[in-house]
């Protein structure tokens, strides 16, 4: 029993890590994934080298203990999403 | 905004008619969690369809475990935010995630399942994950 909206796409709701072919990598709560872009809802974003650890180690952090919301809400348009994947389904190792 | 209260009773009630101790205020969790020694799990319950429709099914299972905390109980995110907000410091050092599944030995954590170690997956699937920490930090010494 809960809230669920299954017209919103198979990811909605459901915490993805957005890797782009820059340095930056996002994780947040999907909302939508259609053709022109991802928007996530509490969202963070790291940036490979600025902050001091690569994306395979942020993306390892918060897929053992979470991620902390610094953004209500971020799109990211198609063309530089690399990957999407559920964060729960990243190896702890 | 918080939910209607009469859509969440019964989410809340999938987790009391099984002995889960629900508290609503800070200090209900002060109370609950100041000075205690031994097991304790924390419940973080949400509205969300996507996980907390399988943890709460998931912590049914896993409390019918022979071993198991020795005290269990609940606060209900976005409902009672006073509540969840104390219990939150009890483990500031993790971030905020409901639903939320978080297992304390002595007062600290030692095991903790944020919302997306729930997500997609199946109360059973949930269950197993947990009964595996409670025997790895609730099982008694027979020593």
């Amino acid at each position: 029993m809960g809230t669920f909206h299954h017209d919103r796409g198979e990811l909605h709701g459901i915490t993805v890590v957005v890797d782009t072919t820059g340095p930056e990598v996002y994780v947040g709560r999907c909302d939508t994934l259609d053709e022109g872009a991802i928007v996530l809802l509490d969202a963070d974003v790291h940036i490979a080298g600025v902050e001091g650890s690569s994306k395979e180690e942020y993306v390892r952090q918060v897929a053992r203990f979470g991620h902390w919301k610094k953004h209500e809400r971020i799109v990211i348009e198609t063309g530089k999403i690399a990957s999407v994947r559920r964060l729960g389904q990243v190896p702890l190792q | 905004m918080p939910y209607d209260p009469i859509l969440v009773q019964p989410m809340r009630e999938e987790l009391t008619s099984i002995g889960v101790q629900e508290l609503r205020t800070g200090a209900d969790v002060d109370e609950f969690m100041q000075g205690k020694t031994g097991t304790t799990m924390i419940v973080i319950n949400s509205v969300c369809g996507c996980a907390a429709g399988q943890a709460r099914p998931g912590v049914r299972l896993a409390l019918q475990s022979d071993v198991k905390p020795d005290r269990v109980a609940t606060v209900f995110a976005g409902q009672d935010v006073e509540a969840t907000a104390t219990l939150r410091g009890y483990f500031s050092q993790l971030p905020p995630s409901s639903p939320s599944l978080a297992l304390f030995k002595d007062g600290q954590v030692v095991h903790f399942v944020p919302r997306h170690a729930i997500e997609g997956r199946d109360a059973l699937s949930v269950a197993n994950d947990l009964v595996a920490a409670f025997n790895k930090y609730c099982a008694k010494s027979t020593a």
